[in-house]
């Protein structure tokens, strides 16, 4: 038997640096590089770069799932469940001792809990746009984040929901939100936006796993097809054992669970028929349902008689504004990513990030004009409670929550007009960084100084977090950090097959200009089929 | 296994034969290879690939599946029953005045109606998806083959069952040849 080095070795070297991947013996333009930042209309700039093959994005990418994971991970891994564990400890505590731990009072009675809700919920909606809006404009970079960007709605949607659950008070009593009769055989108040926000919620939390997982069935069989195959040929010894002295390979595991799940998909092409227009049904349906979402959980604020609240523009604000997060969200999982695992470069290029980096600044001054909106109305419709409480919003006790938001916001993404800055990886990594501070600091604006003045003067009140509060927010970010790096490790990071779609050699008719008269009849049928 | 006329192909070893597993070079062999393949009148014969390829449905002769209409009749289901729910639960079964609106005050159950609807469809499209594939379905005779298991990498593979009704060993061996298969073996059942 020949001794060829296991793969994952290969993988691992790659990755670490130690192989090069092949560049196709090409080196890269002198002009335009390597094609990342082309600008010539009517030429793509390439989706993948170092013409990587298809085995090669395998390789790449199963090599994530596959190799012993870098050192960093294991610290960021130990580090971010640590949160994760202080965030189950406070909530234990909470639970025993009450919601009195909170800095909650009479007035201020929603403050960091539903801040957090807020902007977990938005965080999450750039992977549905990803995935879904984008899909059907088709947009092909997508291919490279779409993946991981619906990972991080899960995760963002898990942190969400532990919000609004341990907000309650009474935790054991949250079936009260599920549509069955108490005890004195009430239904709940389907007339309320805060049952609506339950529905919206859970179906969006639902949807967007279905959406994730459906994706990932060819990717999980590509894995389990791997893992057999190492096994069946006994590449480098038949591969590493679960543990010194036990039996059980870890190829084994692979093969079962990754088979499991992938549900014997056998690439078929009568079954990547139905896959597809499966695909395209939950891209359609998920377009109307994530600008549902935060539409509805504005309405838990829009619909209520506060001033600062009550305003007719928060479902479009909201919606752009968690567009306008979540990929900030993205960008601070990615841009780390990227540097971290060397290959990854040739995935998610420079385009990319410059793609979404336009997006932050179109959402950033769609937000911008809802703030100033917000103001407009607030004097011209007259009402002196309205006004109030945006100038006290700007000039008040809150005031410099509210200037963090607007610099944050409105200001940070304005250096993205310049070329430098939109394709400077630090640069955005930097903005990312502000517009998520900004965007959490636009939902407690919102939350706090709308409630803390309302009408009587006698029950003004300032609200001052607890460390129960900061404690419970510094873990929900571990546990999200800790759920994308659990993430990386096992689960493909890229849409494997899809990205291979992408690709020019993918297409029917790549390469056989002697085939042209059939490819025209194809394109022409294609026409024909409706797609 | 028998065919639908009758006849059944065995090995040399005398297993049973699946079919006849094909691997083509590249994703323009494999449309033409389809196309060939549709042309001369076979039915029960796939590909596999692991990316899907545009407008393969077509050179394969595949008609358009019926997923949508599932889904959108599912779809419609769930939220009629969604806002039936709605309406019984808050006007019939517990009436209640809230916020002074008459019991069948039907505008306010629209957002949940929705969303069920959203829910209903969601689940379709993918259970759907996958009954209409007959899945899941972890033994199949193609996963018995080496060659097969990296067909998920860069592979393109056409097989053609011997339960077809125009499978004839050697000239659909012949077909597959000449539509520029790299190379040919048999699928042992």
């Amino acid at each position: 038997m020949t001794t060829h080095p296991h793969p994952d070795e290969v993988t691992a070297q790659r990755l670490a640096g130690i192989v090069r991947g092949p560049t196709g013996g090409r080196d890269p333009d002198p002009v335009t590089g390597d094609g990342t930042l082309i600008d010539t209309p009517g030429v793509r700039s390439p989706l993948v770069l170092n013409d990587r093959s298809f085995k090669e994005i395998t390789d790449i990418i199963c090599g994530y799932v596959e190799s012993k994971p870098p050192r960093w991970w294991y610290f960021a891994a130990a580090a971010t469940g640590g949160l994760a564990a202080m965030m189950g400890a406070f909530i234990l505590y909470l639970v025993i001792t009450g919601i009195g731990t909170w800095g909650l009072n009479n007035q201020v009675d929603w403050a960091w809990d539903i801040t957090n809700f807020v902007f977990w919920i938005g965080i999450g909606h750039a992977g549905t746009l990803i995935s879904a809006i984008l899909c059907l404009l088709k947009q092909k970079w997508r291919t490279a984040v779409n993946r991981s960007a619906e990972a991080m709605t899960i995760f963002a949607v898990i942190c969400a929901a532990t919000f609004p659950g341990i907000h309650v008070g009474r935790q054991w009593m949250a079936w009260f939100l599920a549509p069955v009769p108490n005890a004195n055989a009430i239904w709940p108040n389907f007339r309320s936006p805060l049952l609506w926000d339950v529905f919206a919620i859970s179906t969006y939390g639902t949807v967007s796993l279905l959406f994730w997982y459906m994706g990932m069935i060819p990717d999980l069989a590509s894995l389990r097809d791997r893992a057999d195959r190492r096994l069946r040929l006994a590449v480098g010894g038949g591969g590493p054992v679960l543990l010194p002295f036990v039996p059980i390979r870890i190829d084994q595991i692979r093969a079962k669970v990754y088979g499991f799940l992938s549900m014997g998909w056998r690439f078929s092409g009568r079954h990547w028929h139905r896959y597809e227009a499966a695909y395209l049904v939950l891209a359609g349906i998920s377009t109307p349902l994530v600008l549902s979402v935060h539409s509805i959980v504005s309405m838990d604020f829009a619909t209520s008689i506060l001033p600062g609240w009550h305003t007719t523009i928060f479902p479009p604000y909201f919606v752009a504004g968690a567009i306008f997060g979540g990929f900030a969200m993205v960008l601070l999982l990615l841009i780390p990513a990227r540097e971290l695992y060397p290959n990854m470069k040739d995935l998610i290029t420079l385009r990319h990030l410059e793609n979404m980096a336009k997006i932050i600044l179109v959402t950033g001054m769609m937000v911008g004009f809802a703030y100033s909106m917000e103001f407009f109305i607030a004097w011209y419709g007259g009402n002196e409670f309205e006004l109030y409480a945006f100038k006290n919003r700007a000039f008040g006790p809150y005031g410099w929550a509210y200037w963090t938001m607007i610099s944050c916001n409105v200001l940070s993404p304005q250096v993205f007009w310049n070329r430098a800055m939109r394709t400077s990886p630090l640069v955005i990594f930097t903005v990312s960084v502000l517009v998520t501070i900004g965007m959490w600091f636009e939902r407690f604006v919102i939350i706090v100084t709308s409630l803390h003045r309302a009408f009587l003067p006698g029950e003004w009140h300032m609200f001052h977090p607890t460390p129960v509060d900061i404690c419970i927010f510094v873990g929900s970010l571990g546990l999200f950090t800790h759920l994308f790096l659990l993430f990386m490790r096992f689960l493909p990071m890229f849409a494997m097959a899809e990205l291979k779609a992408v690709l020019p050699i993918a297409s029917p008719h790549h390469g056989h200009t002697h085939h042209h008269a059939e490819a025209h009849n194809g394109a022409a049928v294609h026409a024909n089929g409706g797609h | 296994m028998s065919t639908s006329s009758g006849r059944v192909y065995v090995t040399e070893a005398g297993e049973p034969i699946h079919g006849i597993l094909a691997e083509f070079g590249s994703p323009a062999d494999l449309y033409h290879a389809a196309e060939k393949v549709r042309d001369a009148g076979y039915s029960r014969w796939d590909t596999h690939t692991p990316f899907p390829i545009h407008g393969l449905e077509d050179a394969m002769g595949m008609p358009r599946t019926k997923l949508p209409v599932l889904v959108a009749v599912v779809a419609l289901t769930g939220a009629g029953l969604g806002f039936l729910m709605q309406y019984w639960m808050s006007g019939v079964d517990y009436p209640l005045v809230v916020q002074g609106k008459p019991y069948d005050s039907w505008q306010a159950f629209i957002p949940i109606t929705f969303e069920l609807g959203i829910l209903s469809a969601a689940f379709t499209a993918l259970i759907g998806m996958l009954a209409l594939n007959g899945l899941p379905r972890h033994h199949h005779p193609l996963f018995k083959k080496d060659r097969f298991l990296s067909g998920s990498d860069d592979k393109f593979f056409v097989c053609i069952e011997a339960g077809d009704g125009k499978f004839d060993p050697d000239r659909t061996r012949a077909l597959l040849e000449h539509a520029g298969a790299t190379s040919i073996e048999l699928v042992e059942e």
